[in-house]
């Protein structure tokens, strides 16, 4: 019975307890992620080097080809020029002007919960109403937009067919809804900065503006890398606001605001080739990642830079 | 590779996008959403024994149905009946075809749009070959043709068609100087080049106002007009050398150019605002549609419609009723759809929404032919469309690819209307995206 150890049972269960429960507390996310994260990544993968179609299923085996008749699809190249220029008409607007209302919100305010709610009720509306309500706002001829440029003496945007006019006005929704959401994520990283790095700023003589470049930004970095991270993944998967902003849903008579899901859905669902679907569906996983980790290292050399150039390491410098 | 029968978006087909429906569609967007969210398939749940069954009707637009179905329950106790809404048929086409190949997932009866059947029954293996000889010539040829595999099995039942005649402002008419009392209308709109040379007279007089309200709503009706537009009938695709549909092209292009459309894209928000603003002053206008017109001009006086179509007749659109074979209550369902398309109810379908009914018997029955629309200045709506569907002639050869290629022809006419591409450039365009279909 009494093993080489001294322990009773109880206590080597004990011991168990504390080297295998941390890892029993986290297993369901992973399980949970394997399931529906890791296991569609994989079988879309498969998919993808296969016929495939919507209702016959699985064909034969066809290697790359799918990949090569994607590369090889003058529409795949628009959708994805249209991509980025939607993704970078809304990311950078959205995550410099949700800085800014951040900055803005950290203030004492008089009925702060208030503001601090009001800036997350357009996350909170439903995007098809959104689009809606935009789609209204941006008709070509009878909309709001154009009635009110043209009180200002500004001939109307078609916004409908222009491809540049279509991406702004699908940025600005994406903006509308987003920037909100944004803003209260990094007023939470803000709220944390410690106060008495503002007073000595303040006593160095920093005026808000350079308090705010100089000790918030890059107090806030990393809150910031996480913020500029997921808006280039959402803002690169782009889907229902295109696809509502007219009512065929293919980015316009000539693919204007086209983007790469929808292209994706065109593919998958009305052309009903999964197979092809799947391997854009890999293309822009690959995209995204790619992408994101750019940004990672742009975004971390920036305020690194911004850190060394206004802060402790510019002292540090000239020493 | 060819894998798949694909049929595309156009909004060319039988959507009747008003305000509300659009907000329909939004909210149908939302719930997927959220339904797929949730894994989906849910509801189909039934008395297993003994206990009342559940059937499901999923339908887009209006059909007309709600108070029939109520009456079918008051008729089988033992049976509920369920109706899932979408508001246009591309969305409840995409759901369709997600849970077709899901195999789990669609209701018990689902309703299919005319210009989708053709590649619904490339897929009839997923459906109930619904052949009756109850039901063996209720409906037009043409229409239970429509409805039925190569190798005989009727796979959808007939709800309505989509006579067409012309509806007109009868008040701007006045204004330019036309007549605008129906019956001396109606000559001017016998053929394709009568109807373009009054409508350019009308824009000389009335410049801010368009002849009709869309090129794709002139374009698609013609198309209707060609016997083999796109594909022949063993497949071949045939779209881009048909010189019938490079004619059609040509000449909704250059009446363009002539000043008689709006440059709208019909069914978009301008489009539904146009109806407000005197935008233009005629349109393609077939049964379903008097109740679009309605719904988009609530307020404007004027509208009528007259016993004329150009280049004899043509019918857009209408639907049918099928049974996948996935239902768990495949006799109960088709025994349903049966009752829905049977010519008493889908009469009772066409006072409630306006539907033409498809049935042989349904037209000359008095409630169809004695119908007066009060809007459309007290027409009598019932004769003019009976008189539209008899004047139909060529019914055009749909194949599994047809609804691809119109979304791709209409988008093709759309890039000329703004100005994207000069109607050669836009032509090659739509050539090579008709190949891409393959």
């Amino acid at each position: 019975m009494p093993s080489t150890t001294q322990l009773t049972w109880r206590q080597r269960l004990s011991r168990w307890d504390v080297r295998v429960s941390p890892y029993l507390y986290v297993a369901p996310f992973f399980v949970l992620f394997l399931l529906v994260g890791m296991f569609p990544l994989l079988y879309t993968g498969w998919v993808s080097v296969h016929d495939w179609s919507l209702l016959g299923g699985k064909g034969d085996f066809v290697g790359v080809d799918n990949y090569t008749k994607v590369f090889g699809d003058q529409y795949f190249w628009v959708a994805l020029r249209n991509t980025v220029s939607i993704f970078l008409l809304s990311s950078v607007p959205q995550v410099l002007l949700a800085l800014v209302v951040a900055g803005l919100l950290d203030n004492e305010l008089r009925g702060k919960v208030l503001w601090r709610m009001s800036v997350l009720v357009p996350f909170v509306v439903a995007p098809a109403a959104v689009a809606l309500i935009f789609g209204n706002l941006f008709g070509d001829k009878y909309g709001l937009v154009n009635a009110v440029l043209g009180v200002v003496g500004i001939d109307p945007v078609r916004w409908h067919v222009d491809t540049l006019a279509s991406h702004v006005a699908i940025a600005s929704m994406v903006n509308w809804r987003w920037t909100g959401y944004n803003a209260l994520i990094l007023l939470a990283s803000m709220q944390a900065v410690p106060r008495d790095l503002y007073e000595s700023a303040a006593l160095d003589g920093a005026g808000r503006v350079r308090q705010f470049l100089s000790v918030t930004i890059p107090m806030i970095r990393p809150t910031l890398i996480f913020v500029v991270i997921t808006s280039t993944i959402g803002g690169l998967q782009i889907f229902t606001e295109p696809r509502l902003f007219d009512n065929v849903g293919l980015g316009g008579s000539d693919r204007q605001w086209q983007t790469v899901t929808l292209y994706l859905w065109e593919l998958g669902w009305r052309i009903r080739d999964l197979g092809t679907a799947s391997a854009v569906a890999w293309l822009l996983f690959g995209f995204i990642t790619a992408f994101a980790l750019l940004n990672l290292v742009l975004g971390r050399r920036l305020s690194h830079l911004h850190g060394h150039a206004h802060g402790r390491g510019l002292g540090r410098r000239r020493r | 590779m060819d894998t798949s029968t694909p049929t595309s978006s156009s909004s060319t087909r039988r959507h009747r996008r008003t305000r509300r429906g659009l907000a329909l569609a939004a909210v149908t967007v939302l719930l997927a959403g959220v339904t797929a969210a949730c894994g989906g398939g849910s509801d189909a749940d039934s008395g297993d024994d003994g206990g009342p069954i559940t059937l499901t009707v999923a339908t887009f637009n209006e059909f007309g149905y709600e108070d029939l179905l109520t009456e079918y329950m008051d008729l089988h106790p033992d049976i509920k009946v369920v109706q899932k809404k979408t508001g246009t048929w591309e969305e409840h086409r995409d759901n369709l075809y997600t849970k077709l190949a899901a195999g789990s997932g669609l209701s018990d009866v689902e309703a299919i749009e005319g210009d989708g059947m053709p590649a619904i029954l490339e897929e009839a293996d997923g459906f109930v070959d619904l052949s009756d000889p109850e039901v063996d010539g209720r409906w037009l040829d043409w229409k239970q043709a429509a409805g039925t595999t190569t190798d005989g099995r009727l796979i959808g039942y007939g709800t309505d068609i989509g006579p067409e005649g012309i509806c007109y402002r009868a008040d701007l008419f006045e204004k330019a100087g036309l007549p605008s009392d129906r019956d001396e209308v109606a000559p001017l709109f016998e053929s394709w080049d009568s109807y373009f040379e009054t409508g350019k007279e009308f824009v000389a007089t009335m410049p801010d106002t368009a002849w009709y309200d869309a090129s794709k709503g002139v374009s698609q009706a013609m198309i209707n007009q060609l016997e083999f537009p796109f594909e022949q009938e063993d497949g071949t695709i045939v779209a881009t050398t048909n010189p019938e549909v490079r004619d059609v092209f040509d000449t909704v292009t250059s009446m363009q150019a002539a000043g008689l459309a709006t440059n709208l894209d019909q069914w978009s928000d301008d489009w539904v605002a146009a109806f407000q603003k005197d935008g233009f002053a005629t349109m393609a206008c077939p049964g379903w549609m008097l109740g679009v017109i309605q719904g988009n001009a609530e307020g404007v006086e004027g509208w009528d419609i007259a016993n004329a179509f150009p280049g004899g007749g043509g019918n857009w659109g209408g639907s049918f009723l099928t049974v996948p074979a996935q239902s768990e209550h495949p006799e109960e369902a088709k025994a349903l759809a049966a009752w829905l398309t049977a010519p008493e109810q889908q009469l009772k379908a066409f006072e409630a929404k306006g539907t033409f009914p498809s049935q042989v018997d349904a037209l000359d029955d008095p409630v169809l032919t004695d119908q007066v629309n009060e809007f459309f200045n007290d027409a009598p709506t019932g004769e003019i469309l009976s008189d539209r569907a008899q004047a139909v002639t060529v019914q055009p050869f749909k194949g599994p690819k047809y609804a691809d290629i119109i979304a791709a022809f209409q988008n093709a006419v759309l890039r000329v209307d703004q100005g994207q591409a000069s109607p050669d450039e836009s032509w090659d365009t739509f050539v090579s995206d008709v190949e891409r279909l393959g």
